[in-house]
Order: C-alpha cells, then structure tokens, then sequence
C-alpha cells in the first residue's frame, strides 16, 4: 500500500520539472555525448592518420626483414618483432605465479584487518600508479646494474616489464579470486578439503577467466612501454634476432622510435607501418582478452 | 578447469618457441662467408648513429653471425655506459673528456680513440639572396633562442635589407645539435619565429630554393647532392671566410662547422676477435660506409692514422 502514494508523489514532481528541466537535460545528454566523442574522435584520428603514412608499408617482407640503414624502402621490424614476442612470453613467465600467489595469499591467507596486509595493499595500488619510466631506472639500478648485474639484457627487459605490470595482475586477480563465492569455498572445506585443495581446484579454476584476461591487458600495456626499455639500454637497431633470454635485444617501441626520429621521410613511413604492425599485435591481444572473458567467464 | 592455466602458459611458450624454431631456419640458409661469431655493443652518438648502422650492415654481409647492437643515446650517456664496462664501442662527435676518461679507468676501462669519420654542416641562402659569407656571431645573432633580428642588413653591413626567413632541421637531428651547441651555444635551442624547421632534408632543399630570401643549414653531404638549386653562404670562425668541402671539413679549417667523429674500443673488447674484425672492416671500407651514411668520409692520411691507432691498441 505504501508504494502507491510514493510513485504518485515522483510522478508529480516529474512532472512539475519537465517544463524547465528538459533543456538542462538536453544539455547534460549532450556534454556526455561529446565526452564519449572526445575519446573516440582522438583515436580515430590517431588511427587514421598513421595509416595514411604507413599502410602501404606494411607486408610480409617488412616483418620479415631486418632493419636496414643502407636502403630505406626495404626495412623491416623482424628483430623487434621477435624481441617483444619474446618479451611477453618471459614477462608472462614472471608475473603469472608470483602475481597470482600474491593475490592468493591476500584474499585467502592475510588477516585483512592487520596492519600489514594493509600497507601492502596501499603499496600495491600505488606502485599500479608509479610511471613507467621511474620502473626503468629501478630495472637499471638493480636489475641491469648493481645486485643482479644481467646487462641490458632480454631476461632484464622481461624483469623491468614484469614489475611494472605486476600491481594490475595483482589488483586483478585479487577481484577475480574475490568475486569467486565463499559459498563455493565452505561447501569444499566441509566436504574435508585442506585450503589448498579448496584454492587449487575450486578458487583459482573458478577465477581463472578473469586472471587470463588480466594478465593479457596487463601484457598488452607492458609490450607497448618505451620509456623503461630505453633507461635499460636496449637497443634501438638490432640485426639478429635474440636466441636466448641473455641476449641483447630490441623491441617493437623501440623501433617505432627508431624510425619516426629519423630525418628521412622513407624511415618515417616505416615508423607509421611499426605502429600498424604494433596495433594489430594490441587488437589481437584484447580481443583474446575479451573472447576469455565472454566464454569462460562462469556466473555464480 | 585447472588445464587452463598450464595451457594458457603453454601456449604463450609456444607462440615464442614456433617463432624461434622458423628464424634458425631462416637464418641458417642465409649464412656464408665469415665464421665470426659472438656480439658487439654499440652506443653513443646519434650523429654517429646513422655511420655505425651502416658499418654494421655492410660487415653483417660477410659476418651474418655476429650480433651487433647499436643505439643513439648522445656522447655523454655513451660514454658513462662504455666506462660501466657496458658497451663494446662508444660512438662520440666529440673526443673524450678527461672526467670521463678518470671514470674509466677507475672502472678499468681503457678507450682508444678512433676517428670514423668527420661532420659538416652547410649554410645556405637563395640563389637570389646575396649573401656570400657570415661571421660566426651574425649567425649566433640570427638563430639565437631570443633573436629579433627582422632584416639580414641588422647583422652588419654588406649583407642585404632583405627580411629573414629562416629554415632548419629539427630537433631530433643531429645537426640541429651540432648547430645549436658549436655556433648558438644554448642547449639545443634557437629562435622559434620565422624558422621553418623539418626534418625532412628534402623539404629544407625546396623551401630554401624556391622562397626568395631565404636562409638555412642543413648536412653538408646533402647540399653536395643540391648544388645546383641553393647558394652557399662561406662561415667565418675567426680566421677568414671559408667554404665547406669535403677537403675543408676534412682538415677542421671550415671553423666552426666541422668536426671528427669517432668510435672509442675498450682495450678490452678490441681483444675479442668480432670486435677487433669490425674496427678493421670499419676503418678499410670508411669511404663505402660514410657515402651509405651520407657523412663526410676521412682523407686517406685520417684512415692511415685510424689504421694505426687501431694497431696500437690491438697490440696493447
């Protein structure tokens, strides 16, 4: 009975604001329709334009040819194309166990309450937060120089990379393990299940989707990073292809860079097909991301 | 369900392993020639950049096998990552200072000093434009960051009441660097009004040529190929007018717009068999590379020189 007088009351006043409201609400839909647009309009634009400079560089000879300085209109991204390939798969092999075992332990183990579990969490949003390029001088310092000394090598790219993707795995998996239901977690443990039983075959398979497509944006963001590949001292002009992970190596933002800082206009159309190339890479990433998620993602 | 994550890895390995599996084959059928092996790190200079690319590109030609790595991160970082043991080669367009050489040998880093081959920069002006030659300051004052100069005729007499229009490579060149250190002496800035900067030569060469009081400067290698279209504006450094040549960029007389550039080996790493093959490819077949590289090559007495500086350091 109580419903009706109220439905009542928010029709009147709807009614009452219609007359000088509509405009403002006009206005409102239409500052959101042009936000949405700013976005859009940028990327397209972006798209665009790059592909008026380099689409008619992009072949199969110019990812499979290396990068030349002697002629212009026959070089290729063969070397950075392997380096990243490379890249995100030990940058994977890295963050993949020690992203999810951090975010096992902080939903499933850490009392949530201590104090610690807490500074930890607020780190890990922050450093989510830190730019790339300080990540850089941090792989330079300890990882390229000082305690682990590799070199600006492909195994210190992947390392570099991996720390700085590693808070969104984290945030990630932490929120698919979360949005697994506890109902599933005591119904394992009453059958007699350990706790690691439970994670193992009931939590982690049940947020795995959600995982999965985490580590693939994550490693989306990583393989399109320059900054901290340059502070490493990768190298911005490779003819070979890295064979092992103590390889030097170069990569595909690198290369970009490469040619669009070139005075000559054959270099810079070879830059714009990179960044093709390097889309392309990106789209297939994100829409496997997606598809994931859309197949696999299982409701509760 | 557990599959899934051991497949996903697996499959991400694979990715990396089906695309390592397909190069060695590749590469194995483009081998021939040298049985050098190993890697080279270079860095340095992006001056040098375009010379120590094509250098590596001819040598991979004989030598597939060896690994070269070159970078462009400026003389100074070159320098502090050569000094870290880091590098095989630093590429300089300067000779070492004596801080960084002290750096060095606290890290136990010995540089010998290589020249590779030498820098010029042109000025140019239309062919309308009478302008045959400018004291190093009139053209400090013409492209200062903060210059209001309106008329050539403001830096001094002899030169035309024409007003300026100016062009200039830009910023990412190294050039535009050179320029702006040796005449401006400002850290890589120059006036911004009535600068047309490209990076594109080519459009330097058009602009120049077809606007009729205009003035510019650009690489000499690419005036030599343009002629024909453009005037050519003589530099005085302080001791008479002179033009650019091969020749007077050679001996360092066109002052101040001319300079050596060098490559540094580590005593080191000239040791390593690929290292020391490259230095001896680099320094027979100059002339080759620096016309691939479109730089000023060194005369056969600097090559001679390179040669035994090259010896020396190979037998110390």
């Amino acid at each position: 009975m109580s419903a009706v007088p109220e439905a009542g009351l928010s029709r009147k006043v709807v009614e009452r604001a219609s007359s000088g409201q509509r405009t403002k609400d006009l206005m409102f839909r239409l500052a959101l329709l042009f936000s949405v647009s700013v976005g859009f309009v940028v990327l397209a634009a972006l798209v665009l334009d790059v592909m008026i400079d380099g689409a008619s560089r992009v072949s199969l000879d110019f990812i499979t040819s290396f990068p030349s300085r002697i002629s212009p209109e026959s070089t290729g991204v063969k070397s950075a194309l392997i380096g990243t390939i490379y890249l995100m798969v030990l940058c994977a092999v890295f963050i993949v166990p020690v992203g999810v075992a951090t975010a096992v332990y902080l939903e499933e183990y850490a009392n949530r309450d201590s104090r610690l579990s807490r500074l930890i969490e607020v780190n890990i949003q922050n450093l989510a937060a830190v730019p790339s390029v300080v990540y850089g001088i941090l792989g330079l310092a300890f990882i390229v120089r000082g305690p682990l000394g590799l070199g600006p090598v492909l195994l210190a790219g992947a390392l570099t990379l991996g720390l700085l993707v590693l808070p969104v795995v984290i945030i990630v998996s932490r929120e698919a393990i979360r949005a697994v239901p506890s109902s599933i977690r005591e119904g394992s443990l009453a059958l007699g299940a350990t706790q690691w039983q439970t994670i193992w075959k009931q939590v982690l398979p049940g947020a795995l989707p959600g995982i999965a497509t985490g580590v693939i944006l994550a490693l989306s963001r990583a393989i399109g990073e320059t900054a901290p590949l340059l502070v490493i001292g990768a190298a911005t002009f490779a003819r070979f292809n890295p064979e092992g992970i103590t390889d030097r190596f170069t990569a595909m933002p690198l290369a970009i860079f490469e040619f669009i800082s070139d005075a000559d206009t054959e270099f810079r159309a070879a830059g714009a097909a990179a960044i093709i190339v390097l889309l392309a890479l990106l789209v297939v990433m994100n829409a496997g991301a997606i598809f994931l998620r859309n197949r696999y993602e299982r409701k509760w | 369900m557990t599959r899934w994550l051991t497949i996903a890895i697996c499959a991400l390995f694979s990715l990396g392993a089906a695309a390592c599996g397909e190069e060695e084959k590749k590469g194995g059928g483009g081998s021939g020639g040298g049985d050098l092996k190993g890697t080279i790190a270079i860095d340095g200079s992006s001056t040098v950049q375009p010379f120590a690319q094509a250098a590596l590109e001819l040598f991979q030609e004989e030598n597939p096998d060896v690994r070269v790595t070159v970078g462009g991160a400026g003389t100074g970082d070159g320098f502090e990552k050569f000094c870290r043991g880091e590098l095989d080669i630093a590429d300089a367009s300067r000779a070492i200072e004596d801080e960084e050489t002290d750096a060095c040998k606290k890290a136990g880093v010995a540089p010998a000093e290589l020249q590779v081959a030498n820098d010029g920069i042109a000025v140019v002006s239309n062919k309308g434009l009478p302008v045959k030659c400018m004291k190093t300051e009139q053209l400090k004052e013409l492209f200062a960051p903060k210059s209001k100069v309106k008329s050539y005729s403001e830096l001094g007499s002899g030169l035309p009441s024409k007003p300026v229009s100016l062009f200039s490579p830009g910023e990412e060149s190294g050039t535009f660097d050179f320029f702006t250190e040796t005449v401006l002496e400002t850290d890589k800035e120059q006036r911004q009004e009535k600068v047309q900067t490209s990076p594109d030569d080519n459009v330097l060469v058009t602009g120049v040529s077809g606007e009729s009081n205009a003035l510019g400067y650009f690489g000499f290698s690419f005036y030599e190929q343009n002629k024909d279209k453009l005037g050519l504006v003589e530099v005085d450094g302080g001791s008479g007018c002179v033009a650019p040549s091969t020749a007077t960029i050679q001996d360092g007389s066109y002052k101040p717009l001319s300079r050596p550039l060098f490559m540094y080996p580590s005593a080191k790493s000239i040791k390593k068999p690929q290292v020391k093959a490259f230095l001896d490819f680099v320094v027979k077949n100059q002339d080759k590379i620096s016309t691939a590289a479109k730089i000023v090559p060194m005369t056969s007495e600097q090559a001679t020189k390179s040669q035994q500086a090259l010896t020396t350091a190979e037998q110390g």
